[in-house]
């Protein structure tokens, strides 16, 4: 090949939440620089933050993402309650939990069966999947709509729910409410596992995430709503603490705020949420991760489709226990005072560690705020996963080696409408 | 067989949430592909067909160069173009920012806002391009999202009211959380759509739908005050999802009659 340069390009990849392009250059059989050219406009929402009141980021920040909306009420409201001092535990932190579970199941079932199956059947979308394999696609919508009930149940509504707020909910659920979750988080169950046998037949290219995997981590339980942040390099610090080792940095010649930890690559999502957790899942879910061929730890990033079909699993378990055992809180929220300071929080998003930060007056204005959501956090590593692909693919003709790029970037189930930084990657090869 | 109708999903300046409803559509979805060609939807479908379009749903705020030389081919290949959600049809949370400065809010967010490409404002699709019919929410409401596509199917005006979510609380049988609780809501200027979830949840409408007909906001800064609202309550709650529509945009502050 000499010296001569080839560009391979993916414009407008599709299957991911947001809109962007992909552009690798490669000369002399070496991958030059990979570009991940996001052209979704900015929102600016820790600007906007200023000057509301300590109770408005849970409505305002569920508009930075359709999809894992809760994900940011939850952050936003454990983040301030933490600001004002205030804990929020028992039969309100379950009903949190219970939502945050049908977030993770209409999410994963998303990105399983509409987003990541159509790779592994070599089909453009869910529709044409639907063609050759009705039963498979009617199990994914399914279990998503499953996910959805929950989160209207509990939240009002699937996309923004109403109902979660600093402190609690603005109204319990009563039980009889709730109990209608049963029949189908049961029936919920039953595909969930029925998809983590499915996903593990399919075919999995070759690849290993290097890169430091970080999640969070909780005594007795898989991490959702809360944890300490824990790594493979050994990090184990609160929220507030992995705050402060995140870099987020605008790239040269980019738009782009990317992450580092102490200046580190890192990967969050469900491969280090399962190779730092994987003895935190419920019994059965390990025994399901075993007949799936999953050891303890799981590196390969094609193969999050069966990590994530194991958190449903999970959280469709952990739901239906909570519906069960739910006795409505009394009240439903506890009262948070404002008070000047500052709070951070971390929580797992379907697509990893989502971290916010406030700092307070004394009567509750925002004075600052920090979201970092978790594709800003990947970015270094999808391209990371990018470059491998193309330095071993270098013999595939241009369209293959861009449809392998494009499922490079869809294993991590990007959110480019949450990165509200994620704008424009143009780098320059890392080595 | 007739040639099926060809339906286009576009997202400009967005959460992705609206799309989201369309994908959650899940006791219709393969109908509904059965019905229409869905001829370009990225966050669904890597099969890419160009246009002419029969249907366009057009999601997201106009905020960025690209976003208007977009919208403007989008409209020019499209029969017929609908805005979907608030951001489409009145510049969404975003549009907060139309209320200081750009340069305010990117310096906020970005060592180096020079680098970035966005307009000075976050506006609606109908700011730019003619738009069919506009369809309100953040998020859209799924049956009326079904109704819009079922009404483009048969030709026929599609069925979505302007009246407040007063109307839709009386239906559900919601007791009226500002009369009986004294607790602020938009309801009474904020249009139906939703199904008056907020006052269910115990809760006051916090205006995701935008602003009825004839919505009377300085009529229900009075209403707020009498419930032992203070002064900027109003305001600081029309300054959300919808704070760009322009009955809403005054915060209150105009006679909005």
């Amino acid at each position: 090949m000499g010296g001569e340069a080839r560009t391979i390009r993916a414009g407008d990849i599709a299957r991911v939440e947001g809109e962007g392009a992909l552009r690798v250059r490669v000369r002399g059989g070496r991958v030059e620089s990979v570009e991940l050219d996001v052209f979704e406009p900015p929102r600016y929402f820790e600007a906007l933050l200023r000057g509301r009141t300590h109770l408005e980021p849970v409505d305002i920040t569920a508009r930075i993402c359709g999809i894992c909306p809760v994900a940011y009420q939850l952050t936003a409201a454990r983040a301030i309650e933490a600001a004002c001092g205030a804990t929020v535990d028992g039969p309100i932190r379950d009903l949190r939990r219970l939502l945050y579970c049908g977030e993770w199941i209409q999410s994963h079932a998303l990105h399983v069966y509409l987003l990541h199956a159509p790779d592994f059947l070599g089909r453009d979308s869910v529709v044409e999947v639907a063609r050759d394999h009705p039963e498979v696609v009617r199990r994914g919508l399914r279990l998503k709509k499953a996910g959805n009930r929950l989160m209207e149940v509990v939240g009002g509504r699937a996309v923004h729910p109403v109902n979660p707020r600093v402190g609690g909910f603005h109204r319990a659920p009563g039980r009889r409410e709730l109990a209608v979750l049963v029949d189908p988080l049961e029936e919920a169950r039953e595909d969930a596992l029925a998809t983590v046998r499915w996903a593990a037949g399919l075919d999995f290219p070759e690849l290993e995430v290097e890169a430091e995997l970080v999640a969070l981590r909780a005594a007795g339980e898989y991490p959702i709503d809360r944890g300490r942040v824990v790594s493979t390099g050994g990090l184990d610090v609160e929220a507030a603490g992995f705050g402060e080792r995140l870099a987020e940095a605008q790239v040269a010649h980019s738009t782009a705020l990317v992450s580092t930890l102490d200046g580190r690559t890192y990967v969050v999502g469900p491969l280090a949420r399962y190779s730092l957790n994987s003895d935190r899942l419920l019994p059965e879910v390990r025994a399901a991760a075993r007949e799936a061929g999953l050891g303890p730890t799981c590196r390969n990033p094609f193969r999050s489709i069966v990590v994530r079909s194991l958190e449903i699993l999970q959280a469709c378990t952990e739901a239906l226990a909570i519906v069960r055992d739910y006795r409505p809180p009394e009240p439903s929220f506890v009262a948070v005072e404002p008070r000047a300071g500052e709070g951070a929080a971390c929580t797992e998003a379907p697509r990893g560690v989502l971290y916010h930060r406030y700092r307070l007056d004394e009567a509750g204005t925002i004075l600052a705020a920090t979201i970092v959501p978790p594709t800003s956090q990947n970015q270094l590593a999808i391209e990371a996963d990018l470059r491998r692909l193309v330095q071993r693919g270098l013999d595939l003709p241009d369209a293959e080696l861009a449809h392998l790029c494009e499922r490079g970037v869809r294993n991590h189930d990007p959110c480019i409408s949450c990165a509200a930084h994620f704008l424009r990657l143009d780098m320059v090869a890392l080595d | 067989m007739a040639r099926r109708p060809r339906l286009a999903v576009w997202k400009f300046s967005s959460c992705d949430g609206c799309q989201v409803q369309l994908l959650d559509c899940e006791d219709e979805l393969l109908a509904l592909a059965g019905q229409v060609e869905i001829a370009y939807f990225l966050e669904a479908s890597s099969a890419v067909g160009r246009g002419p379009y029969d249907l366009s749903l057009v999601e997201g705020s106009i905020a960025s160069p690209a976003d208007l030389d977009r919208i403007r081919r989008v409209r020019r290949t499209s029969r017929r173009l609908v805005t979907i959600g608030v951001c489409a049809t009145a510049g969404g949370i975003q549009a907060l920012r139309n209320f200081t400065t750009l340069r305010e809010v990117a310096g906020a967010v970005y060592p180096r806002p020079e680098l970035l490409s966005s307009l000075e404002t976050s506006t609606p699709i109908s700011a730019h391009v003619p738009v069919d019919l506009e369809l309100r929410g953040c998020p859209v409401d799924r049956r009326q999202l079904l109704e819009v596509i079922a009404g483009f199917l048969s030709e026929r005006r599609p069925v979505v009211p302007g009246h407040s979510v007063c109307v839709e609380c009386k239906a559900r049988g919601t007791t009226c959380v500002l009369v009986a609780r004294a607790t602020p809501c938009l309801g009474p200027v904020t249009q139906a759509g939703c199904g008056a979830i907020c006052p269910a949840y115990g809760r006051g409408c916090y205006g995701c739908f935008g602003p009825a007909e004839s919505a009377n906001t300085a009529g229900l800064g009075a209403a707020w005050e009498r419930a032992g609202a203070r002064a900027g309550d109003l305001t600081r709650a029309l300054r959300g999802v919808s704070a760009w529509a322009p009955a809403f945009r005054d915060g209150g502050g105009g006679d909005g009659r």
